[in-house]
């Protein structure tokens, strides 16, 4: 990156002398996500598939674009109450606006929430109000153009569905659902990027969003199962797309293919085995996160659709899910409405503690940090959290996971558990205050790495707060692409300090029957003390 | 200034001004006295049902509330009942209050970037103002029904004693009535002092606070300055509610502004930002459990989808499954 980082931090507040609508988006190369591909959208069957680029001026949008917009508009006004009543009672007293990490980061007046609902607001008065047909601009209201287009195109991907206005918003308006309305109408006319929809169409055929075929999704597991092996000592075999296993183990593929989320993959084998459950992965349903949750409620069903499908055909009891945001947002949230009633499951009950786990008594599904916390409460994990001693953690709740769903204090049972050295953040920048990591919603790309330093500085602030403070070396989080993209946000922000999953912690943490001395953690690296070493 | 702004304290002073003139001519004492003001609580109404209506035809399709807490689930796990409800209970025990003490802006928060830390300050005063605004316009209008109604009860006696605590002198002087001129100053000077909020604010956002600013100054000018005949108020009042309505001698030409206002108001309301009286108690944000995992909510239109099933994908990949020793449906 260019900018320097003491450069970057100094953000310019003050609104634009001119008038929001008078200001065309900034469409330069590095301001935009690059376009979705003509053969993602041809295999997905979504409309308009083309080669073009948003720093063109023609967008080769269908002949009659205004009216798909318009009446995908009318259709999602009819559809979603949401939509309706946040497009009418926002009164906007800008309570929301320094609550976004883009705006606090950019100073840009369109990423206030408040403003980012405007884009959208105004069109809607436009087509929809009698105010606004009437008196035009001077009620809100414009004319949809090219350009708004564009403004939507780029606000509407400036937007990480974090939902964090929403807590603050005293009518609960919630800018990931008007987000997402946007995003589906631009769907409409084939304007969506690459970021979002090449893993949508990897994980239609492959099953996940990186497009890991069957055989080599096997071969992954396996030479993880070798590197555990050699840190541990215990051999490791585990099932892959097995009839009759009591559980499904679902997890983002994300974990599968990038450090630092392979070594919580490797946690999450070495907790079965330990526990000798009775699971299996699938080489289908082997994706937990749901792009098409950034796409549209129809993908996003679609998607989501496979973990019942494959969990009926093999058989199982229940789904247990691996740490990811989103994944739990649209299992929380959507799952069951969309693709229940999985009445052909069990009520998850845990095999070692017998712990019913009633709050998934409809979904059939839990979230591995519920699970883990249950086995930790009831004592049923050797733990040796001293192998962590080198680490000092803080803790990164995930947009989703904490304002869509409330997983807030499971984790941190588990986290207390494996390691003595944790710090909390300021309150204000946890829980369900906490802050994206500034590339959510499909939008941790590269060309847009400005974006995504400014959007994240909210959070690297505060791990830098306790870095500085209590010398925080490791930042932990139940989310995958937290753990893609918090590495280079950290390197930028706060050097020093590394990312990992909860459990890889556990992996290091736990001590496995008949395993070998540790000598390694899961990344390999040597650990502090061990081999007679002293700590000097 | 902006336009906006101009143009909102232009609107309310020429619709004051179109009233004061009406209301000085005898033969249009009745149109702004009486039937405006009937058709004015007529369409207020009407429209404020018709828009919740509106959305109420719109369906909640998924289950979305934003949960501000721990969700219920071990046992053991003390769970955030009131900002991440999982019973009907909870939500309406964290709706009373969103709705009654504005929970959710009293979290606001102020941020501000210092060399190189990022401070997030508790900002108080958009939550005292606005709660201020609030309940000082709903004990004004409280204090009202006495004007509607004979005997006046002895709950308004109450409220009036209450609102009057502060007394010194003659004639009684209300806080309400203060705090309410006052509160939407506030919010005016706040809208305008902000760059932020004023860089966002619309002639929808200024005219209504300073329709509500005149409201509450002619209301205070006819108390506290003209010192009006309130008999002949009260007689114009308890005309228009017992349905035999008359214009008394005697009435001031202010009382006409005054009830142009309110009238504008009434009419303006159903179909502007104001609706968010009604609104907030329809947000699928606030007014749901976050109960999904429990319980199946169910979409209405939940579209008929096909996805990719296993079989397509086996039968994509079933060479190299078998390869690899992963077990298959179909060997060919």
């Amino acid at each position: 990156m260019d900018i320097k980082p003491e450069e970057m931090i100094k953000i310019n507040t003050k609104p634009p002398a001119k008038h929001w609508m008078d200001i065309p988006a900034d469409l330069s190369e590095g301001k935009f996500c690059y376009p979705a591909k003509a053969k993602s959208l041809e295999y997905l069957h979504l409309p308009n598939p083309r080669d073009w680029s948003p720093a063109d001026e023609d967008w080769k949008l269908p002949e009659n674009w205004q009216q798909i917009i318009h009446e995908g508009f009318k259709e999602r006004l009819d559809k979603y109450r949401s939509l309706k009543v946040f497009m009418d009672v926002c009164v906007r007293c800008g309570a929301c606006a320094d609550k976004c990490h883009f705006y606090i980061g950019s100073g840009d007046p369109k990423n206030m929430p408040v403003l980012r609902a405007e884009l959208l607001r105004s069109i809607y008065r436009n087509d929809f109000t009698t105010l606004g047909k009437i008196f035009g601009r001077l009620a809100g209201a414009r004319k949809l153009t090219p350009l708004v287009i564009k403004e939507w195109f780029s606000y509407f991907y400036q937007c990480t569905e974090c939902r964090r206005c929403s807590v603050f918003c005293p009518y609960g308006i919630d800018t990931a659902e008007i987000t997402m309305m946007a995003r589906e109408l631009l769907n409409l006319i084939g304007v969506n990027i690459h970021w979002i929809k090449d893993p949508v169409s990897n994980c239609s055929r492959t099953g996940n969003h990186l497009g890991i075929q069957p055989q080599n999704f096997k071969e992954i597991i396996e030479f993880f199962c070798e590197d555990i092996e050699e840190i541990t000592g215990v051999a490791i075999n585990p099932s892959f797309n097995r009839k009759g296993a009591e559980v499904l183990f679902v997890t983002p593929s994300g974990d599968a293919f990038a450090d630092p989320g392979t070594y919580t993959f490797m946690g999450y084998l070495m907790l079965f085995e330990h526990i000798g459950l009775d699971y299996t992965l699938s080489t289908y349903a082997s994706e937990g996160g749901n792009f098409g949750l950034f796409t549209s409620s129809d993908m996003m069903k679609k998607l989501n659709a496979k973990m019942y499908h494959e969990a009926k055909r093999l058989g199982v009891k229940y789904i247990i899910g691996g740490e990811c945001g989103h994944m739990w947002r649209v299992i929380n949230q959507y799952m069951d409405t969309m693709n229940g009633p999985a009445d052909f499951l069990d009520v998850p009950k845990s095999p070692i503690t017998g712990t019913v786990f009633e709050n998934a008594a409809s979904t059939k599904m839990i979230h591995i940090a519920e699970f883990t916390a249950d086995l930790i409460k009831h004592n049923k994990l050797k733990l040796d959290p001293k192998r962590n001693d080198h680490l000092k953690v803080t803790w990164h709740d995930s947009c989703n996971t904490a304002r869509a769903m409330g997983l807030l204090d499971e984790p941190r049972h588990v986290l207390n558990a494996v390691c003595n050295n944790v710090f909390e953040m300021p309150p204000s920048t946890t829980r369900e205050y906490t802050f994206c990591c500034g590339s959510g919603s499909g939008t941790n790309t590269e060309e847009i790495m400005e974006q995504r330093l400014r959007g994240g500085l909210p959070r690297a602030n505060a791990v830098k707060y306790v870095h500085d403070k209590y010398g925080v070396n490791m930042l932990g989080c139940v989310c995958a692409i937290d753990r893609a993209v918090l590495p280079p946000l950290m390197n930028y922000w706060v050097p020093g300090v590394e990312v990992t999953g909860l459990h890889e912690l556990v992996g290091n943490a736990l001590v496995m029957d008949g395993e070998i001395e540790r000598t390694m953690n899961l990344r390999m690296e040597d650990l502090p003390g061990a081999e007679g070493d002293s700590d000097e | 200034m902006s336009l906006n702004i101009i143009m909102s304290l232009v609107a309310v002073v020429v619709l004051g001004a179109i009233a004061f003139v009406g209301g000085s001519v005898p033969g249009l004492q009745s149109v702004f006295g009486i039937w405006i003001p009937y058709a004015a609580v007529a369409v207020f109404f009407l429209g404020f049902a018709y828009r919740i209506f509106k959305w109420a035809k719109s369906p909640v399709p998924f289950r979305i509330p934003t949960t501000c807490g721990q969700q219920k689930s071990l046992s053991w796990i003390k769970q955030n009942k009131i900002d991440n409800p999982s019973s009907t209970k909870a939500v309406i025990l964290r709706m009373f209050f969103e709705i009654v003490t504005f929970r959710s802006l009293f979290r606001n928060t102020k941020s501000e970037i210092k060399g190189d830390r990022i401070s997030y300050e508790w900002e108080i005063w958009l939550w005292l103002a606005a709660l201020a605004f609030h309940y000082s316009f709903l004990a004004v209008l409280f204090r009202h029904l006495r004007f509607f109604l004979e005997p006046v009860p002895y709950c308004v006696k109450i409220v009036e004693t209450l609102d009057s605590f502060f007394q010194v002198g003659l004639p009684v002087v209300f806080a309400s009535g203060i705090v309410l001129f006052a509160a939407v100053l506030y919010l005016f000077a706040r809208r305008v002092m902000i760059p932020q909020v004023k860089y966002i604010s619309l002639i929808a956002d200024y005219f209504p606070l300073f329709l509500i600013l005149g409201i509450a100054g002619t209301g205070l000018y006819m108390r506290y300055f003209l010192r009006v005949d309130i008999v002949a108020i009260k007689t114009l009042t308890m005309g228009l509610v017992t349905l035999k309505p008359l214009i008394p001698a005697n009435v001031s030409s202010m009382l006409f502004v005054h009830l142009f206002l309110i009238s504008t108001l009434l009419v303006y309301f159903p179909f502007s930002k104001l609706m968010h009286m009604g609104g907030v108690f329809l947000s699928p944000t606030r007014n749901m459990a976050n109960n999904s995992r429990m319980k199946r909510h169910i979409n209405p239109w939940n579209p008929d989808l096909e996805f990719v099933t296993y079989e397509k994908y086996e039968n994509d990949f079933r060479e190299k499954m078998i390869e690899a020793g992963l077990p298959v449906e179909k060997e060919s």
